[in-house]
Formats: C-alpha cells, sequence, structure tokens
C-alpha cells in the first residue's frame, strides 16, 4: 500500500512502513506472526489497527519501535519516521528516539510500571535521559502532564508507588509517561482493553484531545469496533498476521469489502446501521495456524464465499483507490447474508 | 507492616523458645549423660556423685529451666573441659567465625551477581553455560575435601597461603574460598533467574520503549527487582554460616565457635554444646526476621501495603 | 498474542472446521523427552554404573576391604612410577587395596543417599500434604515445626546426636533423615495447596470420600513428579553430609569404607600420597553430580515448565 503523495494538500507522513515482517523460531517450525504489512500516519491523524487477538497487531507495533522479544526476526522495506530511515540506524540512535520522537502506550499499565519506583520517578527518567532539562524542569513537565491528563493532586501523585493507583489512574499514568518529550508518533496498544467501560470512553477522549493539541500522530491497536467507531481517521484491518483490508473509517463501517471485516461488523450492535430485532453475527472457526508453509488466503476456512482459487496461491492486496486496500478474490463487495445460522445475541 | 512484625516476632519468640528446649535435651538424649562423663570404668557411685555434681540427677524441666533463667542473665555455664565460663569460650571464638561468615558471603555475592546477570544478558551463550557449570561444581563438590586440595596446591605445592590458624587476614584466604565456593550456587541461580524474569518482563520492556540506556535497564529496572529475594537469601545464609562452619574450620584448623562445638562434642562438654547450638539457633532466627523486614522495606508493595 | 502462545502449542490443521489433533499420550511425550535429554541419559547412566558397582563388589574384585597387609602399605595407584596393576588405585595406610575400598565404599554413599531421602521424604510428604491440605491452625502447627527445625544447626545437631547414639549406617541414615526434610514439606505444601482447589478433588470431597483416599488418591500423584525431583537432591545433599561427617569422625565408623572415612584417613599422608585424598573425592564428587543432573533430568522430562 504505497502513500498518494500525489494528493493535494499531502505531507510527508510521520511513519512510513513497508513490507514488515516478523518471524519467530518455534519448536513446531518457523511462526510468522506478521506477513508484508505496510501503514502510514500522518500529523494529527489517528490510524486504528483492527484485528482479533494473535493476528499479529501487537507484534506489528513491537516491530515498528523495535522491541520485539529476543527470538524474533524482523524485516522490512522501508521503515521511516519523520524521514528518517530507522532500518539503518543503530541500536544507540534507535534508543535516543524511543520515548522522544515516537512513544509507546502499552496494554497494562499494572505490569508496564516498575513497582519498585515512584511514579515521579518513572516520569522525570524519560525527560533527564533525553537531555530535555535538568531535575527541576523534569518535575514541573511531569506535575504539568499530570494535570493535563486530568489527574488531581498531582504533587501527591508523584511520589506515590504504582500498586497504590486505581487503574485508571495509572494509564492516565502511562499516557502521561508518552507524552514526557512531545512525540510526533503515538503508539497505543488497546490502551482501553485492562479498564472499566466507564473509563474506558474517558480515556479515550483523553487521547482524542492530546492528540488535536499537539497534531501528534496517533496509532490506535484495538479489537474493540466500538473504539474505532469513536477515534479512527483512517483503518487496517489485520487477520492472521496481514493487512486485508484498509480504508478511512468511513468506507470501513459504510461499505467493508472483505468478508473478514462484514463478520467483524456483524458481530456487534452499531446504532444506525444493525436492524432492531436481527441477530448478531458470530465468525465460525479459528485462526489457522501460522506455523510453517503458508498458501492461499487464510481466512478461507471461516468464509462463507471462499472458492477453490482461494486456497492456491497468495491474495495481493488490491489497491482500490488512495488508501482503500482489498485483499480478497471477490471481484464485488460480498452480499450480506442472513446470519441466522449463527446467533452470538440478539440486538433489542 | 507493623502488625506482620508483631505476628513474625511472636512465632519468633515461640520457636526460639522450642529450639532452646531441644538444644538443651540433645546430649541428654542417651539418657545417661552421667556414666558417659564419668567414663566406661567409673563404678555406679562414681557415676551418681557426677550426675549429682552436674545436676544431672535433678527432674528434666527444672535443669532446664535452670540453665535458662541463667542464660538469660548472661550466665552461660562453665567449661567441663577448661573451667572456663562458657560466655566467655564463645565470645573469644566468635570473632573468627563471623570473619569467615562475612568474608565467604561477600565472596560469594562478587561472583554471583556479576555472573548471574551476565548470564541472563546472555541466555545459552558460553558464559550461562559456564555460570551454570560453576553452579554445578559448587553444589557438588564436598568442601571439606574442595578445601585439602587448595591447601595441596596452594598451601604445600605452591606455598603462596597459609594453611592453619587464623592469626593473619592471609590466613582466612583459602577457608574463604572453600566455605564461598560452597553458598555461591544458590545465590547465582537466584540472579540469574531474577534477572531472566525481570528482562521479560513489561516493566522492562516499557523501560526500553521509554529509549533508557542498556545500563539503566539492566541495573534500575531490572536488577533492582531481581536482588529482593537474594538480599533475604543473604541475611539467612549468614544465619546458617555461623553454624555451619564447623567442617571448613576444622579442616583450616580455625579457632571459631563450629570448631569449638565440635571439640566440645567430642568431649561431651555439654554446657559448651548446649550454648553454642541454642546461640546458634537463636542468631538464625534473628537474621530470618532480619531478612523478613529488609524484603518488606525493599518492596514499596509490603512497606506501604 | 494469547493466540500465537496457544499456536506454539497446539497447531491446528485449517482446512473446513478446526480438527482436533491427535495429540501423543503424556507417556509417550515424557519417553521421548527422556531418550534425548543428555543430562538425564549421562547422569542416569554414572548412577547406574555406580549402583553396579556397588551390588557386584565382590565379583569385581578378588580383596577384602578390611583386609589390612602392613608389607604393602602406601603403593602407589598404577599410573605412578612405583605402581603396579595388582593394585590399581593403590593401597592405604594400612595396606588395604583402594580401588576395593571405593567399590565397597560406594555401597555406603548409596545406602545412606537413598535411605536418608526416602526417610525424609516420607516425614516431609507427609507433614506437607497434612499442612497443605487442611490449612489453618493445622497449617500453622507444620510451619512451626517447620520452622524449628531451620532454625537448628544441622550439622551441629546431626554431630551431637551421633555422638550419642554411635556411628551405625542406620543410626546416619536416621540423623540426617530428620534433618533434611524441610524442602520435601515446603514444596509437598504448596503443590497440595493448588492441587486442593481442583475440580476432581472438590468433587471427591463432596462425594464423601475419606480425608484419607483423597490425600493418597488425588493429591499425592500430582505431588508425585515434584517428590522424586527433590529427593533426588536430597540424596546428594545427604551423600555429601554423611561424608563431611565421617570425615569428622563423628559419621560412619572404622574400618567401614566410607569415602569420607577414607579422606580422613588420607588425611594424614597428604602431601606425599595425595592419591589418597584426591581419589575418594573425586568419587563423591562424580556420584553427587550424576545424582543431580539425574535428578534435574526428571525434572524437565515430568515438568518443563519449572525450569527456565
Amino acid at each position: 500500500m504505497t502513500v498518494d503523495r500525489s494528493s493535494p494538500g499531502a505531507e510527508t507522513p510521520v511513519l512510513e512502513v513497508e513490507g514488515l515482517t516478523v518471524e519467530l523460531d518455534v519448536p513446531a517450525g518457523r511462526l510468522h506472526a506478521v506477513r508484508d504489512v505496510s501503514l502510514h500516519v500522518g500529523r494529527g491523524e489517528t490510524l486504528c489497527i483492527v484485528g482479533e487477538s494473535g493476528c499479529g497487531k501487537s507484534m506489528t507495533a513491537l516491530g515498528v519501535m523495535g522491541l520485539l522479544p529476543r527470538r524474533a526476526r524482523m524485516h522490512a522495506r522501508r521503515l521511516m519516521l519523520e524521514g528518517r530511515d530507522l532500518l539503518s540506524i543503530g541500536a544507540g540512535a534507535r534508543a535516543a528516539l524511543l520515548g522522544d520522537h515516537m512513544a509507546m502506550i502499552f496494554q497494562d499499565p499494572m505490569t508496564s510500571l516498575n513497582p519498585v519506583y515512584t511514579v515521579g520517578n518513572q516520569l522525570e527518567e524519560i525527560y533527564l535521559r533525553h537531555g530535555k532539562g535538568g531535575r527541576r524542569e523534569a518535575r514541573e513537565r511531569a506535575v504539568h502532564l499530570l494535570q493535563k491528563v486530568g489527574i488531581t493532586a498531582a504533587d501527591r501523585r508523584l511520589g506515590q508507588y504504582p500498586h497504590q493507583l486505581s487503574g485508571g489512574l495509572r494509564q492516565r499514568v502511562m499516557i502521561a509517561m508518552a507524552l514526557m518529550c512531545d512525540p510526533v508518533l503515538i503508539i497505543a496498544d488497546e490502551p482501553t482493553t485492562a479498564l472499566d467501560v466507564t473509563i474506558q470512553a474517558q480515556i479515550l477522549r483523553l487521547l482524542a484531545d492530546l492528540q488535536a493539541e499537539e497534531n501528534t500522530a496517533l496509532i490506535l491497536i484495538t479489537h474493540d469496533l466500538g473504539v474505532v467507531a469513536r477515534v479512527a481517521d483512517r483503518v487496517i484491518v489485520m487477520y492472521a498476521g496481514e493487512v486485508v483490508e484498509t480504508g478511512t473509517a468511513q468506507q470501513i463501517f459504510a461499505s467493508p469489502l472483505h468478508p473478514y471485516t462484514q463478520g467483524l461488523l456483524d458481530c456487534i450492535p452499531i446504532p444506525g446501521r444493525t436492524e432492531r430485532g436481527s441477530r448478531l453475527g458470530a465468525i465460525p472457526g479459528m485462526v489457522p495456524s501460522l506455523v510453517g508453509k503458508i498458501e492461499g488466503c487464510q481466512f478461507r476456512n471461516r468464509c462463507s464465499y471462499a472458492f477453490d482459487a482461494c486456497a492456491k496461491d497468495a491474495v495481493p492486496l488490491r489497491s482500490l483507490g488512495p488508501d482503500r486496500g482489498l485483499r480478497c478474490l471477490l471481484q464485488q463487495a460480498p452480499i450480506r447474508i442472513e446470519r441466522a445460522r449463527h446467533p452470538a445475541g440478539v440486538v433489542e | 507492616m507493623i502488625r506482620f512484625l508483631i505476628h513474625r516476632a511472636t512465632i519468633a519468640v515461640l520457636v526460639a523458645l522450642t529450639v532452646s528446649i531441644i538444644g538443651f535435651s540433645l546430649l541428654r538424649l542417651s539418657g545417661d549423660l552421667a556414666s558417659a562423663l564419668a567414663g566406661d570404668s567409673a563404678k555406679p557411685e562414681q557415676i551418681a556423685a557426677t550426675a549429682h555434681l552436674y545436676g544431672l540427677d535433678r527432674p528434666l524441666y527444672e535443669q532446664y529451666l535452670d540453665w535458662a533463667g541463667k542464660a538469660l542473665q548472661g550466665d552461660l555455664g562453665t567449661s567441663l573441659f577448661t573451667n572456663e565460663p562458657v560466655a566467655r569460650l564463645i565470645g573469644e571464638r566468635l570473632g573468627v567465625t563471623v570473619q569467615l561468615s562475612l568474608m565467604s558471603l561477600v565472596f560469594a555475592l562478587a561472583i554471583s551477581i556479576p555472573l548471574g546477570v551476565l548470564a541472563a544478558t546472555r541466555p545459552n551463550s558460553w558464559i550461562d553455560r559456564s555460570a551454570l557449570g560453576l553452579s554445578v561444581f559448587g553444589q557438588a563438590i564436598p568442601n571439606f575435601w574442595f578445601g585439602l586440595i587448595l591447601i595441596i596446591v596452594f598451601g604445600v605445592t605452591l606455598r603462596w597461603l597459609p594453611i592453619s590458624g587464623s592469626d593473619t587476614f592471609a590466613h582466612f584466604i583459602l577457608p574463604t574460598i572453600t566455605l564461598g565456593v560452597a553458598v555461591m550456587p544458590a545465590f547465582m541461580r537466584l540472579t540469574r533467574t531474577g534477572m531472566l524474569d525481570a528482562l521479560e518482563s513489561d516493566y522492562v520492556r516499557m523501560a526500553r520503549a521509554k529509549g533508557l540506556s542498556t545500563l539503566s535497564v539492566l541495573f534500575k529496572h531490572a536488577l533492582r527487582n531481581a536482588i529482593l529475594p537474594v538480599v533475604s537469601l543473604t541475611a539467612v545464609s549468614l544465619g546458617f554460616l555461623l553454624g555451619g562452619s564447623v567442617i571448613v574450620e576444622s579442616v583450616f584448623a580455625l579457632n571459631g565457635i563450629g570448631f569449638l562445638a565440635f571439640q566440645s562434642i567430642i568431649r561431651t562438654d555439654f554446657p559448651v554444646v548446649q550454648s553454642i547450638v541454642v546461640f546458634v539457633a537463636i542468631l538464625y532466627i534473628v537474621l530470618t526476621l532480619v531478612a523478613d523486614l529488609i524484603n518488606a522495606y525493599l518492596d514499596p508493595r509490603i512497606r506501604l501495603g | 498474542m494469547a493466540s500465537i502462545e496457544q499456536e506454539l502449542r497446539h497447531p491446528t490443521a485449517a482446512v473446513g472446521v478446526a480438527l482436533e489433533l491427535e495429540a501423543p499420550s503424556p507417556r509417550a511425550v515424557m519417553r521421548r523427552r527422556a531418550m534425548t535429554h543428555v543430562g538425564f541419559l549421562t547422569g542416569g547412566a554414572i548412577v547406574l554404573g555406580i549402583i553396579l558397582v556397588a551390588i557386584f563388589a565382590p565379583l569385581l574384585t578378588s580383596y577384602d576391604p578390611f583386609a589390612q597387609d602392613l608389607t604393602k602399605r602406601l603403593i602407589p595407584p598404577v599410573w605412578s612410577a612405583k605402581g603396579s596393576w595388582a593394585h590399581i588405585l593403590g593401597t592405604d595406610g594400612l595396606g588395604r587395596d583402594y580401588l576395593t575400598r571405593l567399590m565397597y565404599g560406594a555401597r555406603i554413599s548409596l545406602m545412606v543417599g537413598l535411605g536418608a531421602a526416602t526417610m525424609a521424604g516420607l516425614i516431609g510428604t507427609t507433614l506437607g500434604l497434612i499442612g497443605g491440605y487442611f490449612g489453618g491452625k493445622i497449617d500453622a502447627v507444620v510451619m512451626y515445626i517447620v520452622n524449628v527445625k531451620l532454625a537448628l544447626p544441622g550439622v551441629l545437631v546431626a554431630l551431637s546426636l551421633i555422638s550419642v547414639f554411635g556411628g551405625s549406617v542406620v543410626v546416619v541414615v536416621t540423623v540426617l533423615g530428620l534433618l533434611f526434610w524441610d524442602r520435601f514439606v515446603v514444596v509437598t505444601r504448596s503443590v497440595t495447596q493448588q492441587v486442593r482447589t481442583n475440580e476432581y478433588v472438590i468433587a471427591a470431597e463432596a462425594v464423601g470420600a475419606s480425608r484419607t483416599r483423597i490425600l493418597v488418591g488425588e493429591i499425592l500423584p500430582n505431588v508425585m513428579n515434584h517428590i522424586i525431583v527433590i529427593a533426588s537432591l536430597e540424596m546428594a545433599v545427604a551423600i555429601l553430609v554423611e561424608a563431611a561427617l565421617s570425615f569428622l569422625g563423628l559419621g560412619i565408623r572404622p574400618p567401614t569404607p566410607s569415602w569420607g572415612l577414607m579422606i580422613s584417613e588420607g588425611r594424614n599422608f597428604m602431601f606425599f600420597q595425595p592419591y589418597l585424598v584426591a581419589i575418594p573425592g573425586v568419587a563423591i564428587f562424580l556420584l553427587v553430580i550424576a545424582i543431580n543432573m539425574l535428578g534435574d533430568g526428571i525434572r524437565d522430562i515430568t515438568a518443563p515448565e519449572g525450569r527456565n
């Protein structure tokens, strides 16, 4: 999926990824966790990567940040941050960018915060490490950001330990951490999954506000289409390690082209789209094994429209317009079939 | 945290009490300590006289209470062999044992922690295998024998170091190595495992995501968490070393309380034996309590509840 | 991410409905692991070798380990200048063939090791099962007993007891068995606490099965793997401690050929005939390492999640 540079007003994207692949060697063979993923995101833009657990979206993020586990191997044709080639720089230069130009918010704030240091310590160390200022400035910045993310009594919070804060507060601290050095890119991996539903909305709104303020590029990884509906500008749908559909949020919700995307949308009630009294869908089957040789479309065993060609060769990602892509052999949009066979719930 | 301490302290006192009773009874288990003291060819009257002399004809609980009462005031009885106060005997020799124990601990830690950290950062490398190999070696080798080998090699063949007595610092080198090698494996494995876990953890991944330097990630974040159990083990090991140095002290003729205990056992000098056993046990109990305290203090989750 | 972890364990077939692959039985899996585990095989072979030597000692050597011959004192081993093939490992200070004493000494080490480990295992496992299963006050009592045992200086207590009761093999095994059960308790207790909440245990309780039946029938099998591993480690420790006690003179009594005793006897001649000290030490070292490798191997084979 290449960037359409010809459209008027297009500027250099903050992040450009082309052909990202991540492999792990496991006892059963070679696991292809991420297969030829390409994406880009620009200033002030929110890109959502959607998919179910295990589809490779977290690995993609870790690959971009350079934080993959030891046994994993990553290749990419292109990996550029603000025009800077990340593939050719060494570990030291990479570490200088992390936390400063690009920051990540992880899923579980309880385990991502070190239990033996105070919140203030863990905030300030980012500022100090990247040489943004001295101790006092670091502390002031920390207080400022804690207030900004909606934490009252910020001074007191600085001296507290992670276990003394509630889940919602901890996630706000994580967001504040990401903002310490004013990065141009923030990757948030399921930032609301570990939180209560009521807090989820607050956190999402917070992220959206902060992004608008600083014009940060935001990549938000989630399996929850509700979240996507709320914040996404553009969407990438991933399945079994590869991108199966891309588009703007509007395009994905209004006219999903890939049977998987359709299936996902059928699984949740969407105001204005789902009819009252209809049954929610469910996608039968399981994600196939990604170990060893991979042939054909990986969704075929769960797809109602699959035909012979789907099993043979690799299905290419077709470009259907600027930022619109589809990896499927179907020549036209699949017709919505009544999913009476596999009810998952009924919409009241 | 205060409640936790009071709870632990109460149990400690109970355990100490039980231990003192057991230690007191050890040499009396044969049922006839008086005969053993009087000798093989002693006649019944002599045995009775011996029993009366040492108060062995009184009921056991009376003997215990009498001894315990005096012990709490610092009077641990008198050695049958040298006629000196036991407390003084222990006091004179305690320094040697403490010095040996501390030096051995320092030696063991100085090797285990760096090696454990290094091994964890390069799993399955030659460093990792060497560290584990060293750990296996230290665990399997009979430490008295290792001491003898060191004596043969360094004391006799090479003549670099003295091999008996405790006069100078140099006299402690071979014993320290011997005892240190025995203690080191547990620390090495604990550090390595702790670091491996820490390095896989989410908070270390977070630290890397912040762009922190390798040193900062390793030491400030990973090791600080991995070291908690090692600190506890150090305190506990100190207690164990104070009581278990008998063998090394004997091999190197170091005049510590372990060697004194050994000699006293052979001589059936029961006042000395029971005092040392109970003294060492109580020291161990106190050190375990200290270890709990340190652990609670170092972990903010326990310290602040 | 969760499903990738699942993939690592159970790769599923793709076509149509997800198939349940026929998983190999746990026994078969363990056997395969056992046949390829270097440590297990090596350790096992060495231990087996030593056991066979110990059992068949009278057939392997024509010498009597107790027969003294003062005309043949201190003959060095065969690789030394004055050595001969008549006494492959030489003779000791009383003219006894060293290789023979070494072989018979293996019996002592193995008997003491197995006996002490078994006894400690019985005591510790029982305590652990009781404490872990019943919990509450009973558990508190068990932990109190463990704490008392931990506080006592093991070596000093052992020396005292042996000085009182004498240095026969039975006494030594008993004393050591009374010293090493704490690790059994800790592990058994924690495993019991975990297993206790398993459904089949609750089911058995609901049906009204007797406590003993539950402990022995449901919980014990789960604990067995751990017990075997710990037993092997404690056996190695028991062998080392027996050697140390015998070395000090308060262990196995002479003229029984305990390896520790042989080192002690050889100490007098250490400077000119170091082989008297070196050879039994190497034997102890070899046996202990082999047992440790075997124990680690068993753990890897039966529960590889336990290691790093």
